[in-house]
């Protein structure tokens, strides 16, 4: 393709073409990978040294201890309530945007007149600041003149408080994550409704299928690669949430709201335990680590049976 | 659809009183379709007109119960207040040098590197590209603590490049763009060889202008989640010149206490506005990226 395979070039040049074109490519890919040594990978290594030792991010000193960081991780009850709080707002906001989008993908993809109004006002809040997405709903989320207290009214429920009580913090903070983000999911499955053969439809309907069950073998089916997609994009996304939780509840009350990443911030940056918030950030890695295997795994074997 | 639904209960010989109940079941179906609309139109927007209102309330309107939908008197002191209580024009000049130069830098970086990886020969590609994707397991959230140390041993924190620097190369822009160079037509970049054009000379006059779109989309996304960005600025300043508006809508938040929500919602108008506003005038190009990948990967 390129003046070198050409073929009227004397070999010596070709070669030194080539030893050109090697530098050009390692200058261009330069400045993109210097940066991911530099805070990407090289920050990886360096905590996986920093969650061997003991180290309060200020002495000379940084003791190594070998496993004992990730020891007294498990061993923790307070970290096991992390994992559990983690879990409870990952699969609630997994199963939320996967069935609420799916939802909206289906009722927004229907010939209706302002449907593309609706589009855009639900996937608007997806590019907005969770900061400024958090204070809106802790404002909503206000036990005495908050909005979300009048509607509770309306179906004559008593009053919550919300963000003050460790039962409902995480429902709450769940709750805003999901309208914050079910655009995205909503969007992604309406690309894909639309990429559904409508033969597909009409062999059903051939065969008396009705709209229930075209829903059940063509819609679903078809679907699947598009919902895995969601479901890992879903984990990786919700166990990096910070915004929200930290404007909303700092990870609180009583450490209701306190997941993986909240705790490795508040490990490192406030109790300086360094060597503590290392070893979380590195379980956080392993998690995405085994996401994104999992989904290399699956597409090998989609392009394997294709 | 409505003729769908006749013909296929015609189709099925069904009698004509049958067909009616089936106009009248679609009618009805239409109806409920319409309804549950409108019901998601406005779970996603009155919280959105409940800021806007907010913000120009006064404190004897927040207070009082059952709310008022419609405000009465517009109080725009809770804007200026905003404005006084927190260092606002600080926050946004901050963020929009943070945001320029990040857009900025990741762009041109991730321009570099697709046009190598699409364009130009090199024996470990595979590898590179490879190296490329796995940064996408290691977000920057997750190596915080590392990344911190390494920009305070620079003596970095409370600047710019502090905050710029470790979130300016993007494997996921990268990609895009690299699947996008792909697809371009061989034929034209084959004429530019034959003049005889270098390859920053065919990248910047033959693949950038072919790839417009796709430069607008990746450059939108990326101005919307560095404007967004709250943990890694939260982290490397702690000075209140040096934040962000994100984190600075925070400091009103934590300095004019829960209970003047007038001002604090008048101060998450401040965020929210110009980032609303880019949206509206270019939802479709920050739609597609956004969920682009979904259907080729």
């Amino acid at each position: 393709m390129e003046v070198a395979g050409k073929g009227q070039v004397p070999a010596a040049r070709g070669r030194r073409v080539f030893n050109r074109e090697y530098l050009i490519f390692l200058a261009f890919i330069a400045p993109n990978f210097l940066l991911f040594i530099i805070f990407t990978y090289w920050p990886l290594v360096y905590q996986g040294y920093l969650s061997l030792v003991h180290w309060d991010m200020i002495s000379p000193v940084k003791r190594f201890v070998g496993l004992e960081n990730y020891a007294y991780l498990f061993s923790d009850p307070d970290f096991h309530r992390v994992m559990f709080n983690t879990l409870y707002f990952t699969v609630a906001v997994l199963v939320g945007s996967l069935a609420l989008g799916l939802a909206l993908a289906l009722l927004l993809n229907q010939r209706l007149r302002g449907r593309n109004f609706a589009r855009t006002v639900v996937f608007a809040p997806v590019i907005l600041s969770g900061a400024a997405v958090g204070l809106v709903w802790a404002y909503i989320f206000d036990p005495n003149y908050g909005l979300m207290r009048t509607i509770l009214g309306w179906f004559g429920l008593p009053p919550i408080d919300w963000l003050g009580s460790p039962a409902w913090a995480m429902p709450a903070v769940i709750i805003v994550y999901l309208w914050k983000n079910l655009g995205y999911s909503a969007m992604i499955y309406l690309a894909g409704l639309q990429n559904i053969p409508a033969e597909l439809y009409e062999a059903a309907r051939v065969d008396g299928a009705g709209r229930w069950q075209q829903f059940l073998h063509v819609t679903l089916p078809q679907l699947s690669p598009v919902t895995f997609f969601l479901i890992v994009t879903t984990i990786i996304s919700s166990v990096q949430a910070f915004d929200i939780i930290s404007v909303m509840t700092d990870g609180g009350p009583v450490g209701a709201t306190t997941t993986l990443i909240w705790y490795m911030y508040e490990q490192g940056f406030r109790a300086f335990r360094a060597g503590i918030a290392a070893a979380s950030g590195m379980l956080m890695f392993i998690i995405l680590l085994v996401v994104t295997l999992v989904q290399v795994g699956w597409l090998q074997r989609k392009v394997y049976y294709e | 659809m409505r003729g769908e639904a006749v013909e296929s209960t015609v189709q099925s010989g069904t009698a004509g009183r049958s067909v009616l109940l089936d106009l009248l079941t679609h009618r009805m179906f239409r109806v409920w379709l319409y309804l549950a609309m409108a019901l998601t139109v406005l779970v996603f927007i009155v919280p959105m007109y409940w800021m806007l209102t907010a913000s120009v309330k006064t404190l004897g309107e927040i207070y009082t119960f059952p709310p008022q939908w419609v405000p009465t008197s517009f109080r725009w002191a809770n804007y200026s207040e905003a404005w006084r209580s927190a260092p606002f024009g600080r926050f946004y000049i901050n963020t929009v040098i943070v945001t320029f130069f990040g857009v900025a830098l990741e762009v041109v970086n991730a321009c570099l590197t697709a046009y190598a990886l699409a364009y130009i020969r090199f024996p470990g590609k595979n590898f590179v590209f490879i190296a490329l994707l796995a940064t996408l397991m290691i977000p920057l959230q997750v190596t915080i603590l590392p990344n911190y140390l390494t920009i305070a041993s620079l003596g970095w924190l409370n600047t710019y490049q502090g905050i710029v620097l470790p979130g300016a190369s993007v494997a996921f822009t990268t990609f895009l763009l690299r699947q996008h160079f792909m697809t371009l037509p061989k034929e034209v970049m084959e004429a530019a060889i034959i003049e005889g054009a270098g390859h920053l000379r065919r990248l910047v006059s033959i693949v950038l202008p072919l790839s417009k779109p796709m430069l607008v989309t990746i450059t939108l996304i990326s101005v919307v989640a560095k404007w967004n960005d709250y943990l890694w600025p939260l982290i490397v300043t702690n000075k209140v010149e040096m934040r962000v508006l994100s984190i600075g809508i925070k400091y009103l938040f934590d300095t004019e206490g829960a209970n003047q929500w007038g001002v604090i919602m008048a101060g998450t108008v401040f965020v929210v506005i110009p980032v609303l506003a880019l949206f509206i005038w270019a939802q479709r190009y920050i739609i597609s990226g956004l969920t682009a990948g979904a259907l080729k990967g």
